[in-house]
């Protein structure tokens, strides 16, 4: 490369971006650690000189919340239950729709479709699917006047309406529902990636396997998992951090009270969690910050963990 | 002789039976798939099919498949309860806003990363390159107490400029970059071209497509981002359209008027739609590439 003399003009281009940076993501990094530490902080006091105790009172105090305990088990019970199925649907999937020849690409655009809309948007039909109309209050006497299309559905298989969303419900259709929609949301990118390297597979190998006569199964998990394993590994990891910064499919089907009427805040995340210090008219940052920081420790760990399990099994 | 008959007899049979074990096989997969793809299409089927019903056609104890009067109406009434019109406009004007000036910001330090030589390059890259692994809520809390501080709360400024530089799409426009061959850009400096002019003459153009996927990414995020704008912009003038549309239709269980619900959804996911059915390729593409929603 050329040896430029001019070596500020280099600057003058990455001043901008540099700037920005710096304000909005390299000191946030920094200064989120160390609000994590002071008791009470408000930017606007501290503006004016006021001094606060560092310490780890905001992280005793997260940790002592009981609601904290509820965020942090619905967002694993998700990441836990939604990343295999989801992985394995769209493994599945890929698969199918790389041995086809005719209205595969169409197959292919209808299985993107759900990459292209808004979380929130399409929360509210899944809720309108699940709800019961007329039975707001879940009383045993009241008429209950429409059951909900998917409970028309099931209904047809002989099983009887089930409360999924409204008031009363139980917790596992709660979650039976979120899971639904989070599989439903995150199918397509998992089969794009999954069907790029499925595609890039050489077929070399394939010919040798029919060659000896090897069966389907075989060839699936000792040709095409170990050949796509690079894309699961991506996969899974990326759905693990998707999956523990879970927040809008929720607020979509059940408002911003993440629960159903009768129990607010049921369904609540981790990040559900970090904004509802926020949202207040009191911000607390100190326990944002804790919070944030104690989830980033925690997708750090999965996301090593991750990545030493692929490391073992990963065929690259 | 009649061995061979015989094994050939056996071939014959042996093949019939893969080629209908093949048969069977290909019908499970079609199955497989089309039951899969009406399971993915059912939800987009069931918002329009209620948005034409009246809401006594909605309440029937069993559904109708297909509305018996088909209604617009509803349309109206969703594009007046959760005023869309205006949602529309400040999602627009901060979706393009902040597209323009992004691009600018990227194409800049994308081409310093990719042509010109400075001290520290490598290092600065691979600093900037770790920040992508910080989860965004981090960022969130500090830039919600940043903009406090310079009063920015209810403006456009805050939904523009706070996530307007992502390291990410520097990224990706510097890998383009660098694939551009590096001799064009010696002949245009014997040439004394300025370096301004090649970016705009040459870079530009090569790397359209990926100019391309970082604006429908970009035009993407506005149009679905909720987080942030509820957080510092929650006033009517400065309201986007997802945040909008949830606090206008606030009742998502129990006795809804559903009709209506589903139309303002409708309405809010058709320019995805659109924009998806003209540009997919741009979007599968940048989407295969960033695995980031938005």
């Amino acid at each position: 490369m050329v040896e430029s003399r001019h070596q500020w003009k280099a600057w003058i281009y990455l001043a901008p971006a540099i700037v920005l940076l710096l304000i909005f993501t390299v000191y946030p990094i920094f200064n989120t650690i160390r609000i994590s530490f002071l008791e009470g902080y408000n930017p606007l006091e501290a503006m004016n000189g006021t001094k606060y105790a560092f310490n780890l009172q905001n992280f005793a105090k997260v940790l002592k919340y009981k609601n904290f305990f509820k965020c942090l088990k619905n967002t694993l019970l998700l990441c836990v239950i939604t990343v295999p199925v989801s992985t394995l649907l769209a493994l599945l999937i890929a698969v199918c729709l790389n041995s086809i020849k005719p209205l595969s690409r169409l197959l292919q655009t209808i299985f993107f479709l759900p990459y292209v809309t808004n979380s929130i948007a399409i929360g509210m039909v899944f809720a309108a699917m699940f709800n019961m109309v007329g039975s707001a209050y879940g009383t045993p006497n009241q008429i209950i006047t429409t059951a909900g299309i998917i409970n028309n559905i099931i209904g047809v298989f002989g099983l009887g309406p089930v409360n999924w969303i409204n008031s009363g419900s139980t917790y596992l259709a709660n979650m039976t529902v979120m899971v639904i929609y989070i599989v439903w949301n995150a199918l397509p990118f998992k089969i794009l990636i999954l069907l790029g390297g499925l595609q890039s597979v050489n077929k070399q190998y394939y010919d040798a396997a029919k060659v000896d006569g090897t069966s389907r199964a075989r060839v699936f998990w000792r040709i095409t998992v170990p050949l796509l394993s690079p894309m699961i590994a991506y996969v899974v990891i990326t759905g693990f951090i998707g999956g523990f910064k879970e927040y809008s499919s929720i607020v979509g089907i059940f408002g911003e009270k993440m629960g159903p009427a009768d129990d607010a805040g049921r369904l609540n995340t981790m990040v559900g969690f970090i904004y509802n210090e926020l949202y207040s008219s009191t911000p607390n940052y100190g326990r944002a910050s804790a919070a944030a920081l104690i989830l980033f420790g925690i997708i750090l760990i999965v996301t090593l963990l991750n990545l030493y399990v692929s490391k073992k099994r990963v065929h690259y | 002789m009649a061995n061979v008959t015989m094994i050939e007899k056996n071939m014959e049979q042996v093949t019939r039976k893969q080629a209908v074990v093949r048969v069977l096989v290909k019908i499970l997969v079609y199955a497989f798939l089309i039951i899969m793809a009406l399971i993915i299409l059912f939800p987009f089927y069931w918002m329009i099919n209620s948005s034409l019903k009246s809401l006594e056609e909605y309440k029937e104890t069993i559904p109708t498949l297909f509305p018996k009067h088909v209604l617009f109406r509803n349309y109206a009434e969703a594009f007046d309860t959760a005023s869309l019109g205006s949602l529309f406009i400040n999602t627009l004007y901060v979706g393009l806003v902040s597209t323009v000036l992004s691009l600018i910001v990227t194409v800049l330090s994308a081409f310093a990363f990719a042509r010109l030589e400075f001290k520290g390059k490598n290092i600065l890259f691979a600093g900037l390159l770790a920040t992508m692994m910080i989860p965004g809520e981090l960022f969130t809390i500090t830039n919600y107490a940043t903009v406090s501080i310079f009063k920015w709360q209810n403006t456009f400024l805050v939904l523009i400029v706070p996530f307007l530089v992502s390291v990410f799409y520097i990224y990706l426009l510097r890998q383009n970059f660098l694939q551009i061959p590096n001799e064009l850009y010696l002949a245009a400096k014997v040439d004394g071209t300025s370096d301004l002019k090649y970016l705009w003459k040459v870079m530009i153009p090569l790397s359209l497509p990926t100019l391309i996927s970082i604006t429908i990414l970009k035009m993407m995020g506005a149009w679905n981002s909720y987080v942030w704008p509820r957080l510092v912009a929650n006033d009517a003038n400065h309201k986007l359209i997802t945040n909008g549309l949830r606090n206008a239709f606030s009742t998502t269980t129990g006795d809804v008027n559903y009709p209506v619900q589903m139309a303002a959804v409708a309405i809010v996911s058709a320019p995805l739609f659109l924009v998806f059915i003209f540009l997919r390729k741009y979007i599968m593409k940048g989407v295969s590439r960033s695995g980031i929603k938005g």
